[in-house]
């Protein structure tokens, strides 16, 4: 049988599974559609957090990130899971005992303005806009490479099996669904991680296997250290950049991850406040799966690739041509040269391809005795590493399969839980919530279903032509869900002297200085050129735009607690509204009031 | 659908703000642990950590990668596990 075939029955199947359990979880009311009927186990809810919150950036972009800037880089390690201590203490059962909806619906009744309640979902919407548009462009490529269809096809083809799931099922279909999802996407990345692990390392464990012992005796990481260093690179365990920029990156993703609205929500799905503690602990163990293999698949790759272009040791002969293009072993470069996203070109014509740094000293010495001019492999996306490790280190054609189903699975989980997101802060916080709050559960639900629609329209036409700033998005998504919705949910809770001045106030601060600050160096709504400073050489000490959501978070707190000082109290019914949050007792009481 | 309060108003007991600040504390605790494995021993103390070698190379990187996200682990659950005990404690527990 050959790969297309492969590919094609493993994709097929996993979109048969979701569909089937859509059929199955459809939504009745609106407490099914934006809360599952809150009826989710603990447990469930835990593994439908992580698929929703392991995206295509988790699954194919993480590891590729760590591979070839090694420690610096376990800042996405440390960030993306910290978060979840944040939302576990800080903020998941606190709003699960309030017992409403959406997030801005907290805002906006903690804050008694519905001012509040605006600037939080515009802060929602444009996070959550521009994540899906990442994801959606991440279904494409996914498509285009393994199933050979164009990218638009292969988008509409995503577009039709989450609006199958999501539009009908809300968020009881979209949990069922992410639980099914999470199972796809953790075996297609921790098989292949395995077979890596025991190839190099003996160790069945990739995350034990990464401080093991390879073959020859060395540790895994000593000799990964000792053949990059050789070719002029970075020590892979040595720290290189600015240790300052490194923790705030790390301190924004966290506080970024406990504000991301379509996170938050998952949490409101849990039958009890109890629950919801435990909860976040599960998602973060089915999260810690991909987390923990998440590095070893880097080192792992990283020396794999080294290794095949410099098959007699980084002193002896490279690789030749000639092997590229007729060994087994090598067809994954042709494979992933016609996707524009690997190139290599033999510059000195000697038939061999030599991958080194060109602007390493000792390298360039090296290069001049003999007869090199220049790196000649001129082109790897990091994206491409976990899709293509398989193939690299020869895996059987199933195992192709199943990572080209947990690409997809990961990218449109995340799709789907961003898009009730979207589709509840339209329909319940903008309809019911602003124009029309008279408006019948039939035809609440009814508003959502268009939502959702509409949502899914946008995002597959944002994902066929993506605008050229999509990756720089991410950042903003974060940065706003740092800036302005976690502080305001935190301060909503643990102050009960915060008022509706300071926390409007504290969020337009926050979020119009982070976005400031972004444009800055991104340049005004991402149009190239128009930029006054850049990452390398940021405005304020070394704090790249990417960290400045720490930053914006601190802005928030601050402004808030000063206006609320110079501003009256809040009314009394406020403060017992944050004392009954704060007390798990009567948590039923608090969801029967719908 | 009701408005602001989500439960009939109840005058704040002592027993409530003994609670509160319990529950505060024990959130206090934990966060100096995040703080102290992630940016402490990943980050800014990894240079003291060094002469501690773990599989090739050292404990800060063990941390930075591995380490802090099984300590995040248990400090949720140990959070999870103490606040249901703290309920009972107090009689805010769910019926």
């Amino acid at each position: 049988m050959d790969q297309f075939t492969l590919n094609l029955i493993f994709v097929g199947a996993s979109f048969a599974l979701y569909i089937g359990i859509a059929v199955w979880a459809r939504a009745g009311s609106t407490s099914e559609f934006y809360a599952a009927g809150r009826g989710i186990h603990p447990v469930t809810n835990g593994m439908a957090t992580a698929a929703d919150w392991m995206s295509a950036a988790s699954f194919i972009s993480m590891a590729g990130l760590i591979a070839f800037t090694g420690y610096d880089n376990s800042t996405y390690l440390m960030g993306w899971t910290g978060g979840y201590v944040l939302l576990a203490l800080l903020l998941a059962p606190y709003l699960r005992k309030f017992g409403k909806f959406t997030v801005p619906e907290f805002i906006g009744d903690r804050f008694y303005s519905p001012t509040a309640r605006l600037v939080a979902v515009v802060s929602l919407l444009v996070a959550s806009i521009t994540y899906v548009i990442g994801q959606m462009t991440g279904v494409g490529v996914a498509f285009g490479r393994f199933l050979e269809v164009d990218n638009t096809t292969g988008l509409l083809i995503g577009a039709v099996v989450v609006f199958a799931y999501a539009v009908f099922g809300g968020m009881k279909g979209v949990t069922y669904t992410q639980v099914a999802q999470y199972c796809v996407l953790i075996s297609a990345y921790t098989i292949p991680a395995i077979f890596i692990s025991l190839q190099l390392t003996g160790n069945p464990v990739p995350a034990l296997g990464l401080f093991s012992d390879t073959a020859s005796g060395v540790p895994l990481l000593e000799k990964l250290n000792q053949i990059v260093t050789d070719l002029g690179f970075n020590a892979y365990t040595e720290h290189h950049g600015d240790t300052f920029n490194m923790a705030l990156f790390t301190l924004s993703l966290m506080i970024g991850t406990a504000g991301l609205p379509h996170v938050i929500m998952r949490f409101f799905t849990v039958p009890k406040v109890s629950d919801a503690r435990w909860s976040a602990g599960w998602a973060l163990v089915f999260i810690a799966l991909l987390y923990l293999t998440a590095p070893a698949v880097g080192a792992m790759a990283r020396l794999n690739i080294t290794e095949q272009f410099w098959p007699n040791g980084t002193d002896g002969e490279a690789v030749a041509v000639e092997t590229i293009a007729e060994d087994p072993e090598y067809d994954w470069m042709a494979t992933w040269q016609q996707t524009g996203l690997l190139g290599w070109e033999d510059k000195n014509n000697d038939g061999r391809i030599q991958y080194y740094n060109d602007n390493a000293p000792a390298m360039q010495e090296r290069a001049a005795a003999a007869g090199w001019e220049g790196n000649e492999l001129t082109n790897f996306n990091n994206d491409i590493l976990v899709l293509a490790n398989p193939e690299i280190a020869n895996l059987p054609g199933w195992v192709i399969g199943l990572v080209a189903a947990g690409g997809l699975a990961a990218a449109l989980s995340t799709a789907a839980g961003l898009l009730l997101a979207i589709s509840s802060a339209v329909s319940h916080d903008l309809v019911k919530g602003r124009i029309a709050p008279s408006i019948s559960e039939k035809g609440e639900l009814l508003t959502a279903r268009i939502a959702m629609a509409a949502a899914i329209a946008v995002a597959t036409y944002l994902g066929i032509n993506p605008p050229g700033f999509a990756a720089q998005t991410v950042a903003l998504a974060f940065g706003l869900a740092a800036a302005s919705i976690f502080p305001a949910l935190m301060m909503g809770i643990f102050s009960k002297r915060v008022n509706n001045t300071g926390a409007v106030a504290g969020m337009l601060v926050g979020l119009i200085v982070t976005v400031i600050y972004i444009f800055l160096h991104k340049g005004w709504f991402f149009i190239p050129g128009t930029n006054s400073f850049d990452d390398a050489d940021p405005l304020l000490f070394t704090i790249k735009s990417t960290s400045f959501g720490a930053v914006g978070a601190a802005l928030n707190f601050a402004t808030a607690i000063l206006v609320s000082r110079s501003t009256q109290e809040p009314p009394q019914e406020i403060q017992d509204l944050v004392e009954s949050v704060r007390i798990p007792r009567g948590s039923a009481a608090a969801t029967a009031a719908h | 659908m009701s408005d602001h309060t989500t439960e009939p108003s109840q005058a704040v007991s002592k027993e409530d703000t003994v609670y509160w600040s319990a529950n505060v504390r024990i959130i206090t605790i934990c966060l100096v642990i995040w703080a102290l494995v992630s940016f402490g021993f990943g980050i800014f103390l990894r240079p003291l950590l060094s002469w501690i070698e773990v599989g090739g190379t050292d404990l800060g990187f063990w941390f930075a990668q591995q380490g802090s996200i099984l300590v995040f682990l248990a400090l949720i659950f140990f959070y999870a596990w103490r606040m249901n005990k703290l309920d009972r404690q107090y009689g805010v527990d769910e019926e």
